[in-house]
């Protein structure tokens, strides 16, 4: 389309043309910085990832444990007091495989992000984090997964102290 | 279609300098819970549509709606996120119960400043990047330049604007969600060091964490819920220029404007004489004075004057910030608005405690989104 058009009506600007000042912009960058207070449910989980253990909470209105806990449960409005300890393993509900890194760099080896219903919690419910030691052609829907944790003395109580889930084996489990 | 649009349940949490034990979620959770109580309705199956007030720099996640629904029973059920200050989160809950469509709306804002380590940083952006931003001001100079063009149109001296102060944080006293009630003299206000002259330190409003929730519900469902509905009976908003070049730095002639619109809904035509107290916004001090002025209170320049001589005590012929204001409570960021509403309500109630006033009937609350904005909004509540 654009090859039939000899003549563009207005100014071109050239790369050049930025970088030598002939187009005037102003630049500026955005100081913003938080310190989000963590609070009960999520304080509780992130303190329990430090120890290794992926914590839910269980909701008796509506006979389901979701994960991560949290003080309301959003169908019932009830409050939720109590947590329960879940299993490091679960079940690969969906996943991508993204070849574009958060700051849009193109990788050989591609990222899975992946939604892990964890074992233990209801069904549906599941923690968003990323699949390793597995080549991307061979998951799928349904796959068994577990978590592959940071040592103990480097967990700070954060998501990244699972560094990944890999392929379980049920063999190894037992 | 319902005519009349009633507040039938309000719901606070926090409203501290910090809330570590609770996250922002939890926070609007415990407020919306009370409010519930308050109104007799379970979200679940009683509310229809739900507004949030919150501008995404303060919450530092962009596109916040997404995280607004589970706490306030929302999940799966019309919700939406407006910007601006909590009484605009008021307007658009009334106007979508004068829709028809709606008879139960959930209302929220909620502040948690103390997460924000860089607030005048977000505060600094809000200025135009190109003409303003630019010359790296601490923000607050733009009320230092709006008060010294007020006090020298108006002849207000410095010492008025400090009564206020005293006046509100004394108010606070009596305030159990007041963070900063004192029991200040003049000089003590007038010698704190300033901060963008002729604005000194003690007559900005210090921030806090806070949640309010309202329930707004149309007068069939109203009169159904409670014997002590409090009725809007007119809400306006307005924005004045956005130009830090060419604004009226002396009136706020949006709040005048604002107040013009709600005042003509609930046919409103001497405000000093028809309406029984007021909360205003007094983020800066002589705001309160400035405030009160475009609402039609007084002539500009009075204000000073009746602070002054006792008239906006609680005792007085127009009290003003029987809560403490936010001098006194303390600031909630967008949820300002709907702290200064809670103080109204509770008011026309009757439940306000130590410091209820006595045979109320009609209320108003005015709010403003502070520096470096002309946006306010003002209503007109009764019992
Ligand atoms: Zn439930």
């Amino acid at each position: 389309m654009s090859k039939q058009i000899k003549d563009f009506r207005g100014t071109p600007l050239r790369e050049s043309d930025f970088q030598e000042g002939k187009v005037l912009y102003v630049h500026d960058a955005l100081r913003g910085e938080y310190a989000w207070d963590t609070g009960i449910a999520i304080g509780h989980y992130l303190a329990s990832l430090k120890k290794g253990v992926i914590l839910g909470a269980r909701c008796d209105h509506c006979r389901k444990i979701v994960v991560p806990p949290r003080t309301v449960c959003e169908w019932c409005f009830r409050p939720l007091t109590e947590y329960v300890p879940l299993q490091d393993t679960g079940t690969v509900n969906t996943f991508s495989i993204c070849y574009v890194t958060w700051d849009v760099k193109r990788v050989e080896k591609p990222e899975i992000p992946a939604v892990i219903e964890i074992d233990g919690a209801s069904p549906g419910h599941g923690i968003l984090h990323k699949l390793g030691e597995v080549n991307p052609e061979d998951v799928t829907i349904g796959m068994r997964v577990q978590a592959v944790w940071k040592p103990a003395e480097e967990r700070e109580g954060a998501i990244t102290d699972i560094l990944y889930w890999r392929p379980l084996k049920e063999v190894e489990k037992r | 279609m319902s005519e009349r649009v009633a507040i039938v349940g309000v719901g606070w949490a926090g409203f501290r300098p910090s809330t570590p034990h609770q996250s922002y979620k939890e926070l609007m959770y415990e407020a919306a819970v009370r409010a519930y109580a308050d109104a007799g309705v379970d979200p679940r199956s009683d509310i229809e549509t739900f507004v949030t007030v919150a501008e995404d720099f303060h919450e530092g996640t962009s596109i916040f709606d997404e995280y607004t629904p589970d706490q306030l029973g929302g999940a799966l059920k019309p919700v939406h996120t407006i910007g601006g200050d909590g009484l605009h989160g008021l307007a658009t809950g009334y106007m979508l119960v004068r829709t028809g469509q709606f008879s139960l709306v959930t209302v929220e804002a909620h502040s948690k400043a103390s997460n924000i380590l860089t607030l005048p940083y977000i505060t600094a952006y809000a200025q135009d990047p190109v003409l303003n931003r630019p010359l790296r001001l601490n923000p607050e100079y733009i009320a230092g330049l709006e008060m010294h063009r007020y006090l020298y149109e108006t002849d207000t001296p410095p010492e008025q604007c400090a009564a206020v102060v005293v006046k509100n944080k004394r108010n606070a006293l009596l305030n159990p969600l007041a963070s900063f009630a004192a029991d200040l003299t003049l000089d003590e206000v007038l010698s704190g060091p300033p901060v963008a002259w002729p604005l000194g330190r003690h007559e900005i409003a210090p921030l806090v964490d806070g949640a309010v929730v309202m329930v707004l519900a149309s007068e069939e469902r109203a009169r159904l819920l409670t014997n002590k509905p409090v009725w809007i009976r007119g809400i306006g908003w307005c924005n004045g220029s956005a130009s830090l070049e060419s604004r009226d730095w002396a009136d706020a002639l949006h709040i005048r404007e604002a107040a013009r619109i709600a005042y003509r809904q609930a046919g409103i035509r001497d405000p000093f004489q028809e309406i029984d107290f007021a909360e205003v916004d007094d983020t800066y001090a002589f705001k309160e004075l400035q405030h009160l002025e475009a609402l039609g209170i007084c002539l500009p320049g009075e204000a000073g004057l009746l602070t002054e001589q006792g008239a906006t005590e609680p005792d007085g012929e127009f009290p003003v910030n029987v809560s403490g204001g936010s001098l006194g409570v303390g600031h909630l960021l967008d949820g300002t608005g709907l702290a200064r509403a809670l103080e109204v309500v509770l008011q026309l109630r009757g439940e306000a405690g130590p410091r209820q006033l006595e045979d109320v009937e009609v209320g108003l609350v005015q709010s403003w989104r502070g520096v470096p904005t002309t946006s306010g909004v003002v209503a007109v509540l009764s019992n």
